[in-house]
């Protein structure tokens, strides 16, 4: 991925996103500046709660009824995304330009219709083919997402399927339509390691092939590694730390990426405790005042406390809140 | 170790079915492993293969279709008198994988913990049961005025850990651990697995864990056995079987291992397991001893191949 001459197909700019909790207001996006480079694999890490979700399905006009754009905008294509109110709106964007990958195959499918039903919805749908034209176009789908016998296999369920086919067909139906951007979240947290590989495997070939540019959401850093160009690292709503891969991995920057890094079992040495970090994130109910991880972060110093740290560019494409 | 050790769990030719007729599936067929006291026992495999069966048919939640599991000594499997069933669940203990479904959300705290104490009746006083409940917690790292608080009230890594309380209170002498980590969020996997090595240290406990995942295991355990489609085909001492495995399903799994290392990664080769590699119609496997406490399963032929494989890679003696 070439970033010195690289194109931006999404921007990101002051987004702040809340939702309405019994009355309660949650702030879950606390203001989020970052772009997107057309063709790159993009990796945004977090635990739960650290709003990498919320994020990106703020893209899609996928907020829960109960949360809102408070501020700043989304431009992609031209076109404010954050400004959009309707359904009618959202339908030219969603599944379209940007399509999603979920975590659990099993429930984003729906088990009474069959595959071939499924994802010829959303070619006839999208690309306006009908009948023959839209079942042929199923068949090279499934093939490309690496189904034997498409033909039989079409007439199948959900059900008949393994998890790591059913999400074989979840990312044949997202990238039917041809989307320019593909948000994978957390694709392979509920496979089994070898079978991981392989979708790992088959999202890079698909990416190659229809010039995709990929967001993964997940908090697995073997996937990142595997994966991603660059790294977004979210905390409590923010980002906290962006990089290359190897800029991000080799050289963070940010306390809560190095304690991210440094509790990895893969990196343990046995015998000895793993480094953990102490605490929990903090309450999104409360205005945050300040670095939002600097009550768990020994090194923190007073300012810390008292201004969000600005990011810091370590180079012209690393930069950190510290 | 070279010292004798005391064998805590013996599983000898441990069959397990389901269903019956034409709708019977095995499970599990033939495995055998010993599990020491003191050690932490690792069992690895993917989704089906079995190894969440093998742990539910040694504490008795699932019923065996043929061999046995011996517990001290004695043959914990199949009907059993009364007192021996109490004596299981008092030694045997489970942590489970899913913290939010493995809690009774209805029951407080408190009571979660004491259930097992109120069957087997294992304590004195009232008092003496809340002290138990409050060391427990703390044990875990929890406050004991947690007792009084429900479920939901927590999260993820904090029910795990009332899970882990639960299981501690009874003073078990195994612990069987089924994927007690994979739905935590990657910081808090890192503060249970400290806190399941602290336990080992202060009880003298010892762990059959089982998980898919193999980059926890290389950290935690001590033995580890490989599982697929229901039989085991591999086991050793995890060092062992990270550095020199032998059965093509173990070198494909280890291939597969995600490394949080972007240049590792990139240069990775994904071995794919194909179970057509074996001929077995003319030459049946069996379980066999390559080499001291490294044992495959194989054929003749294979067997072969790998004990050469070992010499070869063994450094020579000046």
């Amino acid at each position: 991925m070439d970033y010195a001459h690289a194109e931006k197909i999404l921007s990101v700019s002051d987004l702040v996103i809340k939702f309405n909790l019994r009355g309660r207001v949650l702030t879950a996006i606390r203001g989020i500046s970052m772009d997107i480079y057309k063709g790159e694999s993009l990796a945004i890490v977090g635990e739960s709660g650290s709003g990498k979700s919320v994020f990106t399905k703020s893209f899609m006009g996928l907020l829960d009824s109960n949360g809102w754009i408070d501020n700043g905008s989304i431009m992609y294509g031209g076109v404010d995304l954050a400004k959009y109110t309707t359904e009618k709106q959202w339908l030219r964007v969603r599944g379209r330009e940007i399509a999603m990958v979920f975590q659990d195959p099993m429930t984003s499918l729906n088990p009474l219709k069959t595959i071939g039903r499924q994802i010829q919805e959303t070619v006839e749908l999208h690309q306006g083919l009908r009948g023959g034209a839209a079942r042929e176009k199923t068949h090279e789908i499934l093939r490309d997402v690496g189904i034997a016998e498409p033909e039989r296999r079409a007439k199948q369920y959900p059900h008949e399927f393994s998890g790591g086919m059913r999400q074989r067909v979840v990312i044949a139906i997202a990238v039917a339509c041809s989307p320019r951007i593909l948000i994978c979240d957390e694709p392979t947290t509920a496979l089994d390691v070898t079978i991981q590989a392989q979708i790992l495997q088959l999202l890079r070939n698909l990416q190659s092939k229809y010039g995709l540019t990929v967001v993964y959401i997940t908090h697995d850093l073997g996937v990142v590694a595997n994966v991603a160009d660059r790294i977004a690292v979210m905390y409590a709503g923010d980002i906290v730390e962006t990089g290359l891969c190897e800029e991000v991995f080799y050289n963070a920057q940010h306390p809560y990426t190095w304690a991210l890094l440094a509790s990895l079992p893969q990196l343990g040495v046995r015998g000895e405790e793993l480094n953990s970090i102490a605490g929990t994130p903090p309450s999104l109910f409360a205005d945050i005042k300040g670095d939002a991880f600097a009550p768990r972060n020994p090194r923190a110093l007073k300012i810390d406390y008292l201004l969000r740290p600005p990011f810091f560019e370590v180079s012209p494409t690393h930069r950190a809140r510290t | 170790m070279s010292e004798p050790r005391e064998k805590l769990l013996e599983v000898k030719n441990l069959r397990v079915e389901f269903g019956r007729g034409r709708k019977r599936f095995v499970a599990v067929d033939d495995v055998n492993f010993d599990i020491y006291k003191g050690e932490t026992f690792g069992l690895v495999g993917e989704s089906g293969s079995g190894k969440t069966t093998i742990g539910r048919a040694i504490i008795r939640i699932n019923e065996t279709s043929g061999g046995e599991v011996l517990f001290e000594g004695k043959k914990i499997n199949g009907k059993i008198s009364r007192e021996l069933d109490r004596e299981v669940i008092r030694n045997i203990q489970m942590i489970f994988q899913d913290p939010m479904a493995s809690l009774n959300e209805r029951a407080k705290v408190e009571y979660i913990i004491s259930e097992g104490l109120y069957n087997l009746k294992n304590y004195g006083s009232e008092a003496e049961r809340r002290d138990i409940v409050a060391r427990a917690l703390l044990d875990v790292g929890l406050l004991p005025e947690f007792a009084s608080r429900f479920p939901h009230e927590f999260s993820g890594g904090q029910r795990q850990r009332i899970g882990i309380a639960r299981a501690l209170v009874m003073r078990p002498k195994l612990i069987i651990a089924d994927e007690p980590i994979s739905a935590l969020d990657v910081s808090i996997r890192a503060q249970v697995l400290n806190l399941l090595s602290r336990l080992r240290r202060e009880y003298g406990l010892t762990y059959l864990f089982i998980a898919h995942d193999l980059s926890i295991m290389h950290f935690i355990t001590d033995r580890l056995a490989v599982i697929h489609k229901g039989r085991i085909v591999e086991l050793a001492e995890t060092e062992k079987l990270f550095a020199h495995p032998l059965h093509p399903y173990t070198r494909a799994l280890l291939s597969a291992i995600p490394m949080p290392d972007p240049v590792a990664e990139r240069r990775k080769k994904l071995l794919v397991y194909d179970p057509s590699c074996h001929h077995y119609e003319t030459d049946p496997p069996r379980w066999t001893e390559v080499e001291p406490g490294h044992f495959v399963l194989a054929n003749a032929e294979e067997e072969e191949r790998y004990r050469t494989e070992i010499a070869d890679a063994a450094p020579e003696v000046m």
